[in-house]
């Protein structure tokens, strides 16, 4: 596969590291969970549920043999189609963003 | 038609007219007792255990695609039983006692051949860790014997002994390891179990689940509905897709696995060896093709295929511990689907639904589990009741803080 790192154009996946799916970035905020039970719920979900689709993926590639950026890649993981890159850190502001 | 070498030499003398289809192919009825979803492997044991142990004979086992066709026939078909933590190795040792008296029970030549395996350690810290892992085995009646490096040039000398970075110092052997025809393993439990009643049904797809006041009562097919006071789902590698139409979302993900077989050879392994100091195993088929494979490719895929950077990963591993299979032609390649999940330990539980039931989560290590995966998913769904050796196999485990982390590498699918 060869992803098209936002600023270093085409790479090799083979540089990169997988983590898994994108919903990682929304960590539960411990701030706002009304009881400790809900939250540890909320954490075990968080930790070890996958919606696990068959299609479109959101997930997080660490560009580890380049320029250390995490990747938000929207991949197809029935064809291994990549369908887009983004920057994790510009995914994640702009989530902040919609949650203000 | 029972087979035996009588039943060969008849056919034989009369040009191999008469033999039967191993299996009926029955239209599904409107309901049974209960069905398996999922004909692989483990839904067949399952139904041939279902009917054999339990005199459940009203059942069936629903499958998308034909008996064969999914991950029972796209593995490296090692059976073993080294396992090192209370909650696994007394089911896989289950596991491979069923193995031993696989074909006389189901009355077909599955070719199991205990040719052994030995896992290779290549350092003083991973000598004490093998020696732990087969005290473990020891102790829950399995077998394991420590070889040095004397002994083990005795059985494998053409390993590269002398690496300068990873010099093989010994290895683990279970000699109660082996390989079984995976195939075969499918046809047999598939028509051993038609004979005792139980309906295979072929190019069935489920859709969904029928539920009733809160409790699955059936489910919906691409060939009508069809109910059952139990529903079975095997379906490892799809876990996540069916248990969907249930509503459930579950700790796994599910990941692409390669496996390679070379041109045939003449017997050069003996047994089946796996590399300590990178991820490689390797054994030869009956025909003489080299299986092997390593790694799964760490990224999630429902493709059955993979790509070529783990290809090379594999090789290497290959080429550091035996040079000689460098002049070895690949023959074939290709990927399976497996559900991989969040400890590496699989499942095989009842669901929060009632009438609802699940064994999933094999990670890359389902083959060598089929019977025992059988007859403890068997006699859940017979009983209510976990089998004792399945008790560790829940789908609240993470929940509980029960965790089953073989490699302990935490709850990170890829590295499992």
């Amino acid at each position: 596969m060869i992803i098209q790192h936002p600023l270093l154009g085409a790479r090799d996946a083979a540089e990169f590291t997988y983590l898994g799916d994108a919903s990682m970035l929304m960590r539960p905020d411990p701030a706002s969970a009304s009881h400790p039970d809900k939250l540890m719920t909320a954490f075990h979900d968080y930790v070890h549920l996958r919606d696990n689709p068959a299609g479109i993926h959101k997930e997080l590639w660490f560009h580890e043999q380049g320029d250390r950026s995490w990747l938000v890649v929207t991949r197809n993981v029935s064809t291994h189609e990549i369908i887009s890159v983004e920057l994790a850190s510009d995914v994640k502001k702009a989530s902040k963003r919609k949650s203000k | 038609m029972r087979y035996s070498i009588w039943s060969v030499l008849k056919q034989g003398l009369r040009s191999n007219r008469d033999w039967k289809p191993a299996w009926r192919d029955p239209e599904p009825k409107a309901s049974y007792d209960a069905i398996i979803v999922g004909g692989g492997g483990h839904g067949l044991a399952t139904a041939y255990y279902l009917a054999s142990e339990h005199g459940m004979t009203n059942i069936a086992v629903i499958e998308k695609g034909w008996i064969g066709g999914g991950n029972v026939g796209r593995n490296t078909t090692i059976i073993r039983s080294n396992y090192l933590l209370p909650g696994n190795e007394a089911f896989y040792e289950l596991s491979l006692k069923l193995w031993e008296g696989l074909e006389q029970s189901i009355n077909y030549n599955a070719m199991v051949s205990q040719r052994g395996i030995i896992n290779l350690f290549h350092s003083d810290a991973q000598r004490d860790a093998a020696v732990r892992r087969g005290n473990s085995m020891l102790m829950h009646g399995a077998d394991a014997t420590l070889l040095d490096e004397h002994d083990l040039r005795q059985i494998c000398p053409f390993l590269d002994f002398e690496n300068a970075r990873f010099p093989i110092k010994g290895g683990l052997m279970q000699k109660r390891g082996g390989s079984v025809r995976h195939d075969a393993v499918a046809w047999g439990y598939a028509r051993a179990a038609d004979l005792l009643g139980v309906d295979i049904i072929q190019n069935c797809e489920v859709t969904g689940f029928i539920m009733e006041s809160g409790k699955c009562v059936g489910v919906d097919t691409s060939r009508g509905k069809i109910r059952a006071k139990k529903t079975g789902v095997a379906v490892a590698g799809s876990t996540s897709r069916v248990m969907g139409k249930a509503g459930m979302r579950l700790p796994i993900e599910s990941h692409v696995l390669q496996a390679f077989v070379s041109e045939g050879l003449k017997p050069i392994i003996p047994g089946v060896v796996t590399y300590g100091a990178g991820h490689f195993y390797i054994s030869q088929s009956d025909k003489g093709g080299l299986v092997f494979g390593g790694d799964i490719d760490g990224y999630n895929s429902y493709a059955q295929r993979g790509n070529l950077p783990v290809v090379e990963d594999v090789c290497e591993g290959g080429m550091a511990l035996m040079p000689m299979i460098g002049k070895a032609r690949l023959l074939r390649m290709w990927g399976g689907i497996m559900d991989m999940s969040m400890d590496g330990s699989p499942f095989i539980d009842k669901t929060d639904i009632p009438g609802l039931y699940l064994n999933a989560g094999w990670c890359y290590g389902g083959f060598k589990a089929t019977p025992g995966s059988g007859w403890c998913f068997a006699h859940l769904l017979a009983t209510d009741q976990s089998h004792d050796v399945a008790k560790a196999y829940r789908i609240d485990r993470f929940q509980s803080g029960a965790a089953l982390d073989e490699k302990g590498s935490g709850a990170q699918p890829n590295l499992h």
